[in-house]
């Protein structure tokens, strides 16, 4: 790797467990660092809140999703029904509302789960093939046993050294500096 | 009246294993994902899977041929008559969109309820339920007649100036179909990118590493992604609990919006969805037995997940037997003759021995799984099952074909007599279905591995 080319992206360290990546993550949120992320073969219930990530703006567009649905179902069938092609079958009224739900119905749950996978995808920047945490020596086994902490170099004030001191005292496994390029 | 010796002697007695007996003690993170990945990575395929994708894919070659000669001839090639116009094909729709309903109530209303039980057989009961639904959806457009013309049902701009008439429940249908099968899609994929970033993590060869890394977007597994993650997880989840009642409920509304006797009755929407769930379930375990059994994956799917699983098909089959007693008795207390016609003409018609069948294999032999020991054999489990899955089928055919064969003029009764197509086309179908499932075992992992994991983890905190 020829490192004059590449720029720094962040320094990672490794962990063989849950509670250390926690403690980890709550140590260099505390030392006031900003732009980190941890990566865990499972959810773990709390990790993102304490590494400053606040609200997830996935329902709010989850919801936008369900009343445009709504809204176009019940829309196109009172456009349909009740001013293109109005029928008259046995005096109904036009805007025969109960008949109109089930579409409506439908039709905002299907706009509401399409808008949760856009939200998915666009919140966490995926797909995204090709990341260079991928080079950290054995980064696969995050999906299966392994723990990781990453401290991105973006963030104003990245002391390389003082994260390593840090990264060292709790234990980790392995400290790799991670590059792109 | 409750004997409270017996009530004692029944909370005395141990569970079906301990809470942790979901899954073996002795999993570990790395094994779970070695033996669940190990099945298509490693393609340590038993002889099992060969014999039975080779028969489900020779039963697909018939349905295909079946296809072909119906889009040559026309569905005069089916039975169906009038009065019996729809025959076969709305049966074996009706049936196969029940089983699809199983996988949404163990994906999505387990997980809102809490049990954890469904961590290790949602993924399966997913693709079932996708599978199923594609299954169904085939039918109606193949009973059309002309089934090159099915987008006319669809709303779209058009030089003829139509519209599809949004009151027809057979309308409602289109939208209910489509879009359950759409958010089933949605739910299982997403579901499936954790475990494809290990799938790709594990893989040895560079095709399928390729393969996997794209299928998984490039998932780290990081806390932002798995926060915002779990956060539509959990809200698909939310929206699919009503989306899979919803489905049911507006097939139903094809019959009981309709006057025929037999059909015209409100506990058709409740009753439906019961019995979807009822040959859902049925439909899961005659799947999982013999894929747990061939693959050894008695660790991870215990006797206590056939035991829940077999409790929820025996509540459900009891909602069912309420139908069919609710159904014979409104019909009474009507007052209606045509109604009450329709029950004698059931019991005793030249349909009878169907009716009869359909009590056997529905409500008598599941009180079989009153017995704990029936209900964690895999065996009698599995025969069971089966037993329901056939009930269920014919419920239908009661349903569809015994009310239409009768209506209110006797000079206009007749019969319906399934051809040796209809019986190609119904087989082909479990065919297709199969295929489909035995190529999702290859090549997917047919367990929620990080789930699994998730097992693990509260396990070990629980013992710290």
């Amino acid at each position: 790797m020829s490192s004059t080319a590449t720029r720094l992206y962040g320094l990672t360290a490794q962990f063989d467990s849950e509670e250390k990546l926690v403690e980890a993550a709550r140590m260099i949120f505390a030392s006031g660092y900003r732009r980190i992320d941890a990566f865990s073969p499972y959810p773990i219930e709390g990790l993102a809140e304490i590494i400053g990530q606040k609200r997830s703006a996935a329902p709010l567009i989850m919801l936008i999703g369900g009343i445009t649905g709504a809204v176009t179902g019940y829309g196109m069938e009172l456009y349909a029904m009740g001013y293109f092609y109005p029928l008259n079958i046995g005096g109904r009224p036009l805007n025969s509302w109960p008949l109109f739900i089930p579409i409506t119905f439908e039709l905002a749950v299907l706009f509401s789960a399409l808008a949760g996978m856009v939200a998915l995808l666009v919140l966490n920047r995926l797909p995204c093939l090709y990341h260079p945490l991928f080079s950290v020596p054995d980064f696969q086994r995050a999906s299966t046993d392994q723990f990781f902490l990453c401290v991105e170099s973006a963030h104003p004030g990245f002391d390389s050294d003082h994260i390593r001191e840090l990264f060292g005292r709790l234990n980790a496994i392995a400290i790799t500096e991670v590059r792109s390029g | 009246m409750l004997n409270p010796k017996s009530v004692e002697a029944e909370s005395t007695r141990p569970p079906i294993g301990p809470a942790d007996q979901l899954l073996n003690p002795s999993e570990t993170f790395e094994s779970v994902s070695a033996k669940i990945g190990g099945i298509v990575l490693e393609r340590n395929h038993p002889p099992f899977w060969w014999i039975s994708f080779g028969i489900a894919f020779l039963l697909l070659m018939g349905l295909l041929y079946g296809i072909t000669i119906l889009l040559a001839v026309g569905v005069g090639i089916w039975g169906i008559n009038i009065p019996v116009a729809w025959g076969f094909a709305i049966v074996n729709f009706v049936w196969w969109i029940g089983i699809g309903h199983a996988g949404t109530l163990i994906s999505a209303i387990l997980l809102l309820l809490l049990q954890k039980w469904r961590n290790s057989i949602n993924r399966l009961a997913e693709a079932m339920t996708l599978f199923a639904v594609g299954c169904a959806g085939m039918f109606p457009l193949l009973h059309l007649g002309r089934p090159w013309a099915f987008y006319w049902i669809l709303p779209y701009p058009n030089t003829m100036g139509l519209w599809p008439q949004f009151r027809s429940a057979l309308v409602w249908d289109v939208f209910a179909v489509g879009t359950y099968f759409t958010v089933s899609l949605v739910f299982w994929y997403t579901g499936l990118i954790p475990d494809l970033s290990t799938m790709r993590d594990r893989a040895k060869s560079r095709f399928s590493r390729i393969v996997f890394g794209i299928l998984s977007l490039g998932w780290r597994g990081s806390a932002i992604h798995w926060k915002h993650y779990q956060t539509v997880y959990l809200i698909l989840a939310g929206l699919s609990t009503p989306l899979v009642l919803s489905v049911h409920s507006v097939v139903s509304f094809d019959f009981s919006t309709a006057i025929v006797p037999g059909w015209h009755t409100t506990i058709f929407p409740p009753y439906f969805v019961a019995g979807a769930v009822y040959s859902g379930f049925a439909m899961v375990l005659n799947l999982l037995i013999p894929i747990r059994h061939f693959y050894r994956l008695d660790d991870l799917i215990t006797p206590r997940h056939l035991n829940c699983m077999a409790n929820v098909m025996l509540t459900t089959g009891l909602m069912v037997a309420y139908g069919y007693i609710m159904e014979t008795f409104t019909a009474w207390y009507s007052g209606d003759i045509f109604e009450q016609y329709q029950v004698i003409n059931r019991t005793i018609g030249p349909y009878g021995p169907i009716y009869w069948a359909l009590m056997l294999f529905n409500v008598l032999i599941p009180q079989l799984l009153w017995s704990r020991r029936v209900r964690t054999n895999p065996v009698s489990l599995f025969l069971v099952a089966l037993s329901v899955n056939l009930g269920m089928w014919l419920e239908r055919f009661v349903i569809v074909i015994v009310s239409l064969h009768r209506d209110f003029l006797p000079s206009s009764w007749g019969i319906f007599a399934p051809t040796g197509w209809d019986w190609l086309i119904l087989f082909g179908s479990l065919g297709l279905f199969c295929s489909l499932i035995f190529l999702f075992v290859r090549f997917l992992p047919l367990i929620s591995i990080f789930e699994v994991r998730e097992l693990i983890a509260s396990r070990t905190e629980g013992a710290a």
